[in-house]
């Protein structure tokens, strides 16, 4: 047992390092730092897309695809060395419901035609996806969902609704759970269905989340018409595949990349805010809760460590691997509170970007983006099956209850 | 980045493993704690034919050249049997002294007896006003003729009761809580001037309060440099703590796993109250402690191996505070969900509860590490 990386893995990380700096310099990262609004990007700025145009000329757009595809040969620890490295340099990411959520559907699944179609667009974050899990009558319970999807010659007619859209009001397309079968179990009659978000029949209505961040939408579908080749793999197995597809990306689900940046981040705002003339890190309350929290994520970053050696070694996932979320979540937002009592009032101010842009910020420069992050980061713990969730399956599965 | 053990560690596991499945259940270990010694002495020379008591002693010392790793297989699976035989006090702490700084001749006397299991030793390194100060401390070693006169009052000495031989902080110079001036001493258990007062201790191992009034001994019995004794102190209390946070992390893995089988068992209200949310989700968080804790077990261990510094002291102490918390929670909710039955002393639960109740204060509590954790920014 060791914990040091290897002489190729030191390596590796080197190059990688030198590619984000390149690619991704740190007067970028300072500029877009402090500007928390939450983005869905297709319109995004010029050095973004210079920055995807310079993975995927380098080959590095989509590391966990197969190699067919754009992908790479990376080992566990290489992937895992790019996931900490892209984190520290606080890089843009492709939008993950095509690269990350979809894209391994479809290279496991889909038609050869759908994979040419969808995979390189993906990569080169030319096409953008929305996820149509959520509908208003199931939530935790997804298998219970109603939007219907009828044959009707070559085509599928879909009628329903679906809610919590994440960038649907960007989205050029749409992966969608429908029911296709009323019969037998209700997760034996849902299909998996690729829809054009230009298609006739499809209204995206926007819902504002707390902080006023517009990010999801409501989706409804009046007799939207989608063709039969759209259907991924075979009909009534798509929930196979939508539970495929959360056994993808184990690495990253916890988060701890990111945690660690904004750890070091709270740490260095404590130093620089003052109290009784001496700064936030010398009350010694505060810091022994971050303190905790430090050594909780260090826990966390070690079980990740261990699900990854695991898959390195050919081997399945542990028990362990179904705790990186909710441990990642709970830290994450324990972390993004802590940075919001460290801006005391400051905390408070919340302007419109316009103000900021024409005026300057008002007191930190940051907290707004901390906030933003705090509201939004409630919803960690209930996305991608809410963490009570998480623990039902945990109780069901590792313990036999 | 490598998370498998090697061949011999491997072999190693599963002989300690196999002992305690077979040889170390909860009737025989009841039975062994009545004894005499509140040991089995049997089961000690058993330790010495296996090479445990060898572990972790260079081959030149007669021993197997072991780290960290080696010490964490053994105790996470003596913390699966709750073993009560001395391993902690005399391999780790005393022998981890010795193994450290012991001179040639001290080695040959008394590393040579603790692994042919014929000594048994303890390290007296706790003082009354002390607390979990390594460095505070009021008995006294004065230089006197040949030796060295001892003075003072050492506290919950673990095997006391058993000891061959105790190692002794004094404080050879400087003031109470100075990290300078602090010296090791070997003494014997039937030195003159040394009395114990013996006891059992909760979790069913044995203490003493050891007095010294007037002990001499020669200037042999100093063990490493005069005056700079500190620093191997916290090395072996470093090793110390690992070793009880993988006891924990043992007994941990017991409870999560029996509360888990008997709420399968126990039916209420007309069926197994594992069938109950509230229960199920608390057993999850049991679980999760557990896993978060030998991560950092882990980390400790492979730290430890790396080098004797201050990221290995970081990740001794990060461990400790989350044994303390995670040992607490599973233990608590243990005896919780056992309901009545968690409460006798019947049921193995209480006595794995009791154990991690006391490892926690074992070498500093978690706010103590807490602190220490945070030093070494």
């Amino acid at each position: 047992m060791e914990l040091k990386l290897r002489e190729d893995d030191l390596a590796f990380q080197q190059d990688v390092r030198e590619f984000l700096d390149r690619h991704w310099p740190e007067d970028v990262r300072e500029a877009r730092r402090n500007t928390g609004r939450f983005e869905e990007s297709k319109g995004e700025s010029p050095e973004v897309r210079r920055f995807f145009d310079a993975l995927n000329e380098r080959g590095w757009a989509v590391p966990n695809w197969p190699q067919d595809w754009g992908g790479t040969d990376w080992t566990p620890t290489q992937k895992y060395i790019w996931d900490k490295e892209t984190a520290r340099a606080e890089c843009p990411q492709l939008s993950a419901f095509g690269a990350r959520m979809l894209a391994p559907v479809l290279y496991t699944w889909g038609s050869d035609q759908q994979k040419e179609q969808f995979l390189p667009a993906i990569r080169e974050q030319k096409m953008i996806w929305c996820q149509g899990y959520s509908e208003p009558g199931a939530g935790s319970d997804l298998a219970g969902l109603s939007t219907r999807a009828v044959r009707d010659g070559d085509d599928y007619v879909v009628n329903g609704t679906k809610i919590w859209t994440s960038g649907a009001h960007v989205a050029d397309w749409m992966f969608c759970l429908v029911r296709t079968s009323t019969e037998g179990k209700k997760q034996e009659g849902i299909s998996f269905l690729l829809i054009d978000m230009t298609s006739p029949g499809i209204t995206v209505n926007p819902i504002h989340l707390l902080g006023g961040i517009h990010s999801v939408n409501e989706v409804e579908l009046k007799d939207v018409r989608v063709p039969a080749k759209n259907l991924v793999g075979e009909e009534n197995k798509g929930w196979t595949y939508a539970k495929g597809l959360l056994t993808h990306e184990r690495t990253g689900i916890a988060g701890v990349a990111r945690s660690e940046m904004t750890l070091a981040r709270l740490k260095k705002v404590a130093t620089e805010t003052s109290v009784d003339g001496g700064s936030l890190w010398d009350d010694a309350d505060f810091r022994r809760r971050v303190t905790e929290l430090e050594i909780d994520l260090e826990a966390l970053a070690m079980t990740e460590l261990r699900v990854l050696s695991q898959v390195e070694q050919g081997g399945a996932p542990g028990p362990e691997s179904s705790i990186l979320k909710i441990r990642g979540t709970e830290i994450s937002q324990t972390l993004q509170v802590m940075q919001i009592e460290a801006f005391g009032y400051y905390g408070m101010p919340y302007p419109d970007q316009t103000l900021i842009d024409n005026e300057g910020p008002i007191g930190e420069p940051f907290a707004l983006a901390a906030m933003q992050a705090m509201l939004y980061g409630r919803a960690s713990t209930i996305f991608g099956g809410s963490n009570e969730i998480q623990k039902n399956i945990i109780s069901k599965a590792v313990l036999g209850l | 980045m490598d998370f498998s053990l090697s061949d011999e560690q491997s072999l190693l596991k599963d002989s300690v493993e196999r002992f305690i499945q077979n040889d170390y259940d909860f009737d025989k270990r009841r039975k062994v704690m009545a004894e005499e010694d509140g040991f089995s002495r049997k089961n000690w020379q058993q330790f010495a034919e296996l090479g445990w008591l060898a572990i972790p002693f260079s081959e030149e010392d007669g021993g197997f050249g072991g780290g960290a790793i080696e010490l964490m297989l053994i105790m996470e699976q003596i913390g699966r049997g709750l073993v009560v035989e001395p391993y902690l006090p005399t391999v780790v702490l005393a022998g981890g002294v010795l193994r450290r700084a012991g001179s040639s001749g001290q080695k040959e006397q008394y590393l040579a007896s603790i692994i042919d299991g014929s000594k048994l030793g303890a390290f007296a390194f706790a003082e009354p006003q002390g607390r979990f100060n390594l460095a505070d401390l009021t008995t006294t070693a004065k230089a006197e003729g040949e030796g060295f006169t001892l003075n003072g009052h050492k506290c919950v000495v673990l095997n006391g009761p058993s000891a061959d031989f105790f190692v002794v902080s004094a404080r050879t110079a400087g003031d109470q809580r100075d990290a300078k001036g602090i010296s090791l001493f070997l003494v014997d258990a039937d030195a003159k001037g040394l009395s114990r007062r013996d006891y059992p201790t909760v979790d069913g191992l044995r203490g003493s309060e050891v007095m010294l009034e007037n002990v001499k001994v020669g200037k042999d019995a100093l063990i490493g440099d005069k005056d700079a004794a500190l620093p191997l102190i916290e090395a072996a209390i470093d090793d110390a703590t690992l070793a009880v946070g993988c006891e924990a992390v043992g007994g941990m893995e017991v409870l999560y796993k029996a509360t888990v089988e008997y709420s399968k068992q126990r039916v209420q209200f007309g069926q197994p109250i594992g069938k109950f949310q509230v229960l199920q989700h608390r057993m999850v968080d049991m679980f999760m402690e557990y896993e978060q804790s030998k991560s950092l077990m882990y980390m400790a261990a492979m730290r430890l191996d790396e080098g004797y510094n201050d990221a290995a002291k970081r990740a001794v102490s990060g461990f400790k505070v989350q044994v303390g918390k995670s040992g607490r929670f599973v233990g608590q909710q243990a005896v919780q969900l056992h309901g009545g039955m968690g409460m006798t002393e019947e049921l193995s639960v209480g006595h794995y509860f009791k154990r991690l109740t006391m490892i926690d204060t074992l070498f500093g509590n978690v706010d103590f590490h807490l602190k220490r954790y945070g030093s070494f920014e």
